[in-house]
């Protein structure tokens, strides 16, 4: 299959461009592969008036105004200020001339730059993995890659991309200014958005650019040193921030087109249910009440506004089948998830050793724990919503979404309309945390609010927005599994593992998050596969949130037994894990472990490794009145390389209390078949008056870059939880918190309460 | 019904049903969106704006309510605080300076319940922080928020 992203041949380039001799040929990274031709693909979405794409993702227009697009969507991580960073740093750009933007939803800003890295064996996201082997059938599907997720825009695009790009693009210039002035171009010099000549020549790459636009991207532009970065490591102000701050900056729901109308629906509470009959008449008597449209799994109110549309949909009475989920609970989920593990029956993830002879061993000292997570909603600020105009056999979509290219894709799929006329419109996302993907290959394949939007609009002769209640988005989520893992250790007679076993419910993405890092000679890690009927998706670092909270926890219950520093225990297992070992100390260091904290405080620690970064977090917590209070929160992180210090440690502290959140209230239980939390007042969220101080530090190690997006979220769990068990001597278990009685039991302070 | 809508300095006159939450009426009526739906039970703090310049969550608020009293929506905030055209009140330029917002979708909220709260208590503690200022935040911008109040009342 690689053949289909082979390197270009000098005879392919030289035919496919159209603007001069082609020098380069060899290997292209990224942005070149498509050559010039993928560049006028690019003029026509995007440059206007004598502007030219130097290079694909970069366009410097005459008056000098470098513009930096995209191909990913900025959910307020930075990554469109951290990836334009990356490019102008290369290409010597004067920062204040640099502008930035989102790519249009066209296939000349496919993400080629994150292609190629899967084409070269490099590791993908796995969130992404369903979704490129879903694609590589048909080369056209894999060219809508223009996905936000996984963490990887910095690392991928960033890397790949945009650091190529910038660097090719200044050699253009210099290029077209040595040409221009009749001298070597190593006599010039880029700097701050100027080429210089060896005799005091100089021209604003404005000037240079229609030039420079004739000459190939060079194949392998020299990248610079770290240590002449001027940009890079710097904390530029985020070009999204002033719209976000008087009102201006439009997100999916604000989304306008003329004579537009609004749609609620009223969903089938249970999944997968669908439409047997309702009455409309009362409803479609209604003022602004335009119409109602059916659709798999619920009906649409179409009104003049959302107001009137919600109303109706509420008062309307609809008959929904019933196809067995009614039967399915939380009870009967975490039955099912204990009786699968308790069969034996499952499969190989992970296995080193024997770790079956060691428990079978004579008077091996055994140690099990069982540990659960509950399902998960995502509760984006913004509730899903969609704008779909479909007229004359073509289809307008205006949405935010984690995958332009992809929701094309969809919509075409969807309304029948070929790719070629259905054009999206890109909108800010009022959060996306991974809800916000239409297509979920590889997870659960339901349909989504974009799929219905585009339904419904097929049916209504206007502009239609489609908009979720907090309700629907509470209760119609992708959400993350609920899952189960019984953990099993024999230990030696210093308490530290000789063997670990795992039994989990569901292989989910990434592969590597039931791993653990710790020099353990027999493991045999495995899981079982438990169906029901509950869609899952990608929720901020996906099966890290769980399997950190299993293993991390459970690593600390072992540490006690073995009365051993929690901290220095799994350090002793780190053995060989450097970068694991130095997040550690820095966050122990930082948080000032093992010394004296104020009365009542009490520290928890864990790590975890996650898409290419490390990150360790300590907790001081207390418990008051049988509940936890989270004070402070240390997290050392290694990231490889910080682009942007600023928005790495925002990234840092929304991952903490993203986790933190979930670790302490979130749960969505499942009655009757449906979902019965409804809205924040029972789904709760932390609030400014609970969020802990947060201290970010983070270890340059010079490994490639890692995300930052997502690792920390996944550790705080059981950090929190670990720090609640020095507190009180109750194992947690079970998330969340606020599930737990926390009051200790006279005389029982510091007994484990198993 | 004929119902006066007052909104950053202009008078307008809707025929709509006076239970209509401000919410609706201010987005789908008056195409002013900076003012966002969350959460519709008051729950989030996502839609609020100023009436009579007291914070007040719009997706509750039946039009009724609040005919003819003054409204202020994040577009008017800094028109109403003084600022020059084109310019920004004290607490948006606050935001900017401390890189608040994330996905931002909350921020309209925010600032329209951080500014109430200053005009009535230039001075506020911590605990007078944590009690007014409710509004939900998923991208975790909270450390920020406080920052950036902070720093208008240092000043």
């Amino acid at each position: 299959m690689a053949m289909q992203f082979k390197k270009p041949s000098r005879r392919q380039f030289l035919i496919g461009g159209s603007v001069g001799v082609a020098v380069g040929g060899g290997l292209l990274l990224g942005y070149a592969v498509s050559g010039p031709s993928r560049r006028e693909l690019a003029e026509g979405a995007a440059a206007q008036g004598g502007e030219r794409f130097v290079t694909t993702w970069l366009k410097i227009s005459p008056d000098n105004i470098v513009t930096i697009y995209v191909p990913h969507a900025d959910m307020g991580q930075g990554t469109i200020t951290a990836l334009a960073m990356m490019a102008a740093e290369e290409l010597e750009a004067d920062w204040s001339l640099v502008r930035a933007e989102q790519a249009p939803a066209e296939k000349a800003f496919a993400n080629e730059a994150l292609g190629n890295r899967f084409v070269a064996g490099e590791d993908v996201p796995p969130m992404l993995k369903g979704l490129n082997a879903a694609a590589w059938t048909k080369i056209a599907q894999f060219m809508n890659l223009q996905i936000t997720g996984g963490s990887m825009a910095v690392r991928y695009t960033g890397h790949h991309g945009m650091r190529v790009t910038g660097a090719a693009a200044k050699d253009m210039l210099v290029k077209a200014a040595a040409a221009r002035w009749g001298v070597s171009p190593s006599d010039c010099v880029a700097a701050l958005s100027t080429v210089t000549g060896p005799n005091g020549q100089s021209a604003t790459y404005g000037e240079l650019a229609a030039d420079a636009a004739g000459y190939a991207p060079s194949a392998a532009p020299v990248l610079k040193s770290k240590k002449d970065y001027t940009i890079v490591g710097t904390a530029r102000p985020r070009f999204d921030i002033p719209g976000k701050v008087n009102g201006t900056a439009k997100y999916g729901i604000d989304a306008e087109a003329p004579g537009m109308l609004y749609a609620a629906p009223k969903l089938a509470p249970v999944f997968g249910s669908t439409v047997v009959s309702y009455d409309a008449s009362e409803i479609l008597s209604r003022r602004g009440v335009k119409k109602v449209v059916e659709f798999p799994g619920g009906v649409a109110v179409i009104a003049d506004n959302y107001w009137r549309a919600k109303e109706a949909a509420a008062a309307l009475e609809v008959t929904f089948d019933t196809k067995g989920g009614e039967a399915v609970s939380s009870e009967t989920i975490f039955a099912g998830h204990d009786a699968a593990i308790a069969t034996g029956k499952s499969e190989d993830d992970k296995v080193i050793g024997d770790a079956a002879s060691v428990f079978a061993a004579q008077g091996a000292d055994i140690v099990e724990a069982s540990y659960r997570v509950p399902y998960l909603a995502h509760a984006c600020m913004e509730p899903m919503n969609c704008t779909v105009w479909i007229r004359d056999g073509k289809a307008d979509v205006w949405v935010g979404v984690q995958d332009p290219l992809g929701t094309r894709a969809r919509v075409a799929d969807i309304s029948g309309i070929g790719f070629e006329n259905v054009k999206v419109h890109p909108m800010l996302l009022g959060g996306g945390f991974g809800r916000r993907i239409p297509i979920r290959e590889g997870f659960f394949n339901f349909p989504s609010e974009i799929d219905f939007a585009t339904i419904v609009a097929k049916e209504v002769d206007a502009p239609v927005k489609f908009i979720y209640s907090r309700e629907d988005d509470i209760q119609h989520d992708a959400y993350r599994i609920a899952s189960s893992s019984r953990l099993r250790v024999a230990l030696d007679e210093k308490g530290l593992p000789t063997a670990w076993e795992n039994i989990y419910v569901h292989k989910d993405e990434p592969g590597e998050a039931p791993h653990i890092p710790y020099a353990i000679p027999n493991q045999s890690i495995r899981f079982v596969e438990v169906e029901n009927h509950v869609p899952r998706g990608p929720w901020r670092s996906v099966a890290h949130t769980q399997h950190t909270f299993f293993n991390e926890s459970f690593i600390d219950e072992l540490a006690h037994r073995a009365g051993a520093d929690p901290y220095e225990y799994r350090r002793a297992l780190l053995e060989g894990q450097p970068r694991h070992q130095a997040v550690l100390d820095l966050a122990a260091k930082k948080a000032g472990w093992g010394k004296p904290l104020a009365e009542g405080r009490f520290h928890g620690i864990a790590v975890q490794q996650s898409f290419g970064s490390i990150v360790a977090e300590v907790a001081e917590i207390s418990v008051e009145e049988g509940a936890v209070r989270v004070h402070r929160v240390t997290a050392a992180v290694d990231c490889g390389e910080v682009i942007h210090p600023d928005t790495a440690a925002q990234q840092v502290e929304s991952g903490i209390i993203y986790g933190l959140t979930a670790a302490l209230y979130g749960e969505i239980a499942i009655e009757g078949g449906a979902v019965a939390q409804t809205n924040f007042t029972d789904y709760e969220m932390l609030h400014l008056s609970e969020t802990p101080v947060i201290d970010v530090h983070f270890v340059e190690s010079g490994a490639p870059i890692g995300g930052l997006g997502e690792p920390a979220t996944p550790v705080v769990s059981a950090a929190v939880s670990n720090g609640v068990y020095a507190a009180t001597g109750k194992r947690i278990r079970q998330l969340p918190l606020k599930n737990h009685d926390l009051t200790p039991a006279p005389g029982k302070l510091a007994q484990a309460a198993d | 019904m004929a119902i006066t809508l007052k909104v950053n300095g202009t008078t307008h006159s809707l025929d709509i049903e006076p239970e209509m939450p401000l919410l609706w009426a201010l987005r789908d009526e008056l195409g002013l969106t900076g003012t966002k739906f969350g959460c519709g039970v008051a729950a989030c703090g996502a839609c609020t704006v100023h009436v009579d310049g007291v914070a007040t969550r719009t997706c509750v608020t039946p039009v009724e309510a609040v005919d003819g009293a003054e409204i202020t929506t994040i577009e008017g905030l800094a028109a109403t605080s003084g600022a020059a055209e084109g310019m920004l009140a004290p607490v948006q330029q606050a935001w900017i300076d401390a890189q608040v917002p994330q996905c931002g979708y909350c921020q309209s909220g925010m600032l329209m319940a951080v500014s109430a709260l200053l005009a009535e208590n230039p001075r506020p503690t911590d605990e007078d922080i944590d009690a007014a200022i409710t509004n939900v935040c998923r991208c975790g911008t909270y450390p920020r928020v406080r920052a950036a109040i902070r720093s208008v009342t240092a000043a």
